[in-house]
């Protein structure tokens, strides 16, 4: 198991090396020039250039990764161009936005999708599976802007029973948080409970035609526990790839939600500072989503272990 | 389960009707696949019921514990175990009455010790279920029980065994986990659907005497589904043979096999490649003929994920393949002999020796085990034939459609099947194909791994007498891949005997049949069912 671990995390160190310098490279390549833009278009030759030794423009590219790369290690992304405001302050304000909408977008859906996967399977050829079929052709194909607008439309201004837009900490008032986050967890995370819904009635449906389960069945296991010890525990691993998968997704993806319900989140950041070439900002929101998805990822992997006892021993862990 | 019936279940033969089946008939939605089974299993006594694929035998096992897949369902006839009357039950899907039944009063031992195990829970807790589910034990004493049954079953240090997942046991040992799952909650009467033929024959040889002592210790009953006629003959008091849905013919093993009375069963037994049955080996085509394929201390390694060590697959193998002949290349499964043709075909580098080949590359090629999986489901019999010739560029689409005729021809496929495609096909049409394929280019030597291991025994026996004339008309050389002695006696004049990745013995068939000079080999013959009989 250790063995499996550190090379894990060797591979996941490799990964995030690569990302900076892809995401260092790719933000140099951006038309527009940063100094331009933090001096103003009226700056003088002189002013300009003062600005550009000033933020380390003037030096080689080479000079300039490595001052990046070592100042993110030590948890120093620079500062905004645009505020003046420390990059890590920013993301440290908007990320918990993101992370406590994503979470529970991603919770909303683990359960909903489940369930209804799970009901899609057992009640083959019946209405329920109609039923659940179209809902997830549903919440695959209605895009989230719109789906937003409806919920906002008759959930929030019609009957009243969410807020239509704004954010409460979790930490300041836990019900409260939950009540303004329900919305938008639901807009946001209805395309990933459609996909876990598929996935699972898939899954499902593979695995009680499997031997086992007919073994299981001629050992005199009653018909819920086929269903839900045997064939759904073995369903589970495809269903947690996913949902890592996702997970990332939404992180990134939440730009378009958040903007709706008009949450003070990572999406916002992220458009600001694309839109006002604001280097650092933009440098340490990429990373920041490139570490979230290798911690995702690892976090798959570990759990693949738990749940499946072949993967274990073929990452050597024994 | 119910006390001893007095007076109506221990009827003239004077021993109690364990299963008592009259009349069954099952049915897929339209589709009646039973038509009207009969039959008895009584205390203490093994039936087999012996057929072809698609003859109802699994589904006749099936149908008794109510685990008839998707649309199965019973049509009409009565099913009683010990006594009581389950046909409203398995009619009516009882499920609450159906799981007394199942594994209670009758367990089952499946076919694929591969997939018939729980992948993500531990052997001992799967062992232990079956007594938690009926009541039996809980807690520590059912986690208790399970390690004695494991030992019970022959699986060695139980323990510690107990607490591993299935992947980490072998074909056998799962077997043994399965055979104990079965028994656990002591049922009466053991139906044992084909619990071997997944399986190398001495394993086979060892679980099926272990099933023997188990129900004879316990004055279980066994119900024995098996392709194999020998083994049935071998294993059980009666044989039930049934083709297409019916039983065709029932007795005493002794006198089914020897003496059949039904056409059906008289093809079934003839067919049956029996080490004992040819007087003498193929003869060999005359004249002193060259070698065709000469294989020089060939070693194959692979690495091994997470080992140091390679794995040496095919460790020294030397042999030489005269013109016109057949070598079986025979051995369990992990003894290196598919290592050995892919090796042939030129498939896989060897780590070191030779595969010298008069001719060249194109001059060998394969034919494989799986019908199924081996033809490319999307194109049609032509386009599958003559892939080896577009490859080789021979031709025009002409030549290249008059050459895919006179292939047909060869293997006795009609011309007019070469526009379907596989899925229209049955197992053994499929293979014709396969070998169609591998004549296309006029090879000299032809690799068989295992290209009739999956056929049913009568197809098999069409098959190889296929191989045979095509043998003598074109004179090819076959290198025959098999588990199976019996065929390899059947169409081979030389054998090489493998056991991990060595050739441990060779000679011509007469001398290696007759007198075994390696201790494997002659374990190997004797674990043939049947063998010791004939």
């Amino acid at each position: 198991m250790a063995r499996f671990l550190i090379s894990r995390l060797g591979q996941s160190v490799v990964t995030l090396l690569l990302a900076s310098v892809v995401v260092f490279a790719g933000v140099r390549a951006l038309p527009g020039d940063p100094a331009l833009a933090a001096a103003g278009e009226e700056a003088t030759p002189e002013a300009l250039a003062a600005v550009r030794a000033d933020l380390g423009l003037d030096q080689p590219v080479w000079v300039q990764y490595w001052r990046f790369l070592t100042s993110a290690l030590s948890g120093d992304l620079g500062t905004s161009v645009r505020t003046g405001t420390p990059v890590t302050e920013l993301i440290g304000a908007t990320l918990p936005v993101t992370l406590w909408l994503s979470l529970y977008a991603v919770l909303l859906a683990l359960v909903l999708g489940l369930a209804t996967g799970v009901v899609a399977a057992v009640r083959r050829g019946t209405w329920a599976e109609a039923g659940v079929n179209g809902l997830s052709l549903l919440g695959l194909s209605v895009p989230s802007f719109w789906l937003g607008l409806l919920a906002i439309l008759y959930l929030a201004v019609g009957l009243g029973w969410f807020p239509a837009s704004g954010y409460v900490s979790p930490a300041e008032d836990p019900l409260r948080a939950l009540h303004h986050l329900t919305l938008p967890a639901v807009v946001l995370g209805a395309g990933t409970a459609a996909v876990v819904m598929r996935q699972t009635r898939a899954s499902m449906l593979q695995n009680l035609s499997a031997d086992y389960v007919r073994t299981a069945r001629a050992k005199g296991a009653s018909r819920s526990s086929v269903v839900l010890r045997f064939a759904l525990r073995n369903s589970l691993v495809v269903v947690v790839t996913l949902v890592g998968l996702q997970l990332g997704g939404l992180i990134s993806g939440a730009v378009v939600t958040e903007r709706i319900f008009g949450l003070p989140g990572f999406g916002k950041l992220t458009l600001d500072s694309v839109f006002s070439r604001d280097y650092p900002v933009i440098e340490g929101v990429v990373l920041v989503v490139t570490l979230a998805y290798v911690v995702i990822n690892l976090a798959v992997d570990l759990l693949y272990t738990v749940l499946d006892p072949r993967i274990r021993v073929s990452g050597g862990a024994r | 389960m119910s006390a001893v019936d007095p007076a109506g279940t221990a009827g003239a033969a004077g021993r109690e009707e364990l299963l008592r089946v009259e009349g069954l008939h099952v049915a897929y939605g339209a589709d009646t696949v039973l038509h009207g089974v009969d039959l008895t299993v009584r205390r203490g006594h093994r039936v087999a019921v012996v057929g072809a694929s698609g003859s109802g035998k699994s589904t006749t096992a099936a149908a008794v514990l109510g685990l008839l897949q998707g649309a199965g369902r019973v049509t009409g006839g009565r099913v009683s175990v010990c006594g009581d009357d389950v046909t409203a039950a398995l009619v009516g899907r009882d499920e609450g009455r159906l799981r007394r039944l199942r594994g209670r009063q009758v367990g089952l031992v499946p076919q694929d010790p591969m997939s018939n195990l729980n992948p993500s829970a531990r052997v001992g807790r799967q062992v232990a279920e079956t007594l938690r589910m009926h009541g039996l034990a809980r807690g520590a004493a059912a986690r208790d029980r399970a390690v004695e049954l494991l030992e019970e079953a022959g699986i060695p240090d139980a323990g510690r065994r107990a607490r591993q997942y299935p992947h980490e046991f072998s074909g056998g040992m799962r077997q043994r986990v399965l055979i104990a799952m079965a028994l656990a909650a002591e049922p009466e009467l053991l139906i044992a659907d084909e619990p071997t033929s997944a399986l190398d024959v001495t394993v086979q040889r060892q679980i099926l005497d272990h099933l023997d002592r188990l129900t004879t210790a316990r004055g279980a009953s066994l119900l024995l589904v098996t392709h194999d006629l020998a083994l049935a003959a071998e294993r059980c008091d009666d044989v039930l043979v049934m083709s297409e849905g019916r039983v065709v013919e029932t007795g005493p093993a002794r006198r089914v096999l020897g003496e059949p009375a039904d056409a059906y069963t008289r093809r079934l037994v003839a067919a049956a490649p029996a080490t004992a049955g040819r007087a003498g080996a193929r003869p060999r085509p005359e004249g002193p003929g060259e070698d065709v394929l000469v294989v020089r201390d060939l070693v194959k390694e692979y690495r091994v994920r997470g080992q140091r060590e390679h794995v040496r697959a095919v460790d020294g193998v030397s042999f030489a393949v005269r013109a016109g002949t057949t070598t079986a290349v025979v051995g369990e499964s992990g003894s290196g002999k598919t290592t050995t043709a892919r090796l042939v075909l030129g498939l896989e580098a060897p780590t070191s020796g030779a595969v010298d080949v008069a001719g060249g590359r194109r001059d060998v090629q394969p034919v494989f085990q799986d019908p199924y999986g081996s033809l490319d489901p999307t194109m049609t019999l032509e386009r599958l034939i003559d892939e080896p010739l577009r490859i080789a560029r021979a031709g025009d689409a002409r030549s290249r459609r008059a050459r895919v005729g006179e292939l047909l021809d060869q293997v006795a496929l009609s011309r007019g099947l070469a526009q379907r495609r596989p899925a229209e096909l049955s197992g053994g049409q499929r293979q014709r194909v396969a070998i169609a394929r591998a004549l296309a280019l006029n090879p000299r030597v032809v690799v068989l791994d295992e290209a009739t291991s999956a056929l049913d025994v009568l197809v098999q026996q069409q098959v190889l007498a296929l191989l045979e004339r095509l043998q003598d008309e074109l004179g090819l050389t076959y290198l025959f891949i098999t588990h199976d002695l019996a065929v390899a006696r059947h169409l081979a004049h030389d054998v090489l005997v493998m056991r991990a990745g060595r050739v441990v013995e060779q000679g011509t068939i007469e001398d290696v049949f007759a007198s075994p000079r390696h201790e494997y080999t002659a374990q190997l013959l004797s674990a043939i069912p049947g063998r010791a009989a004939a």
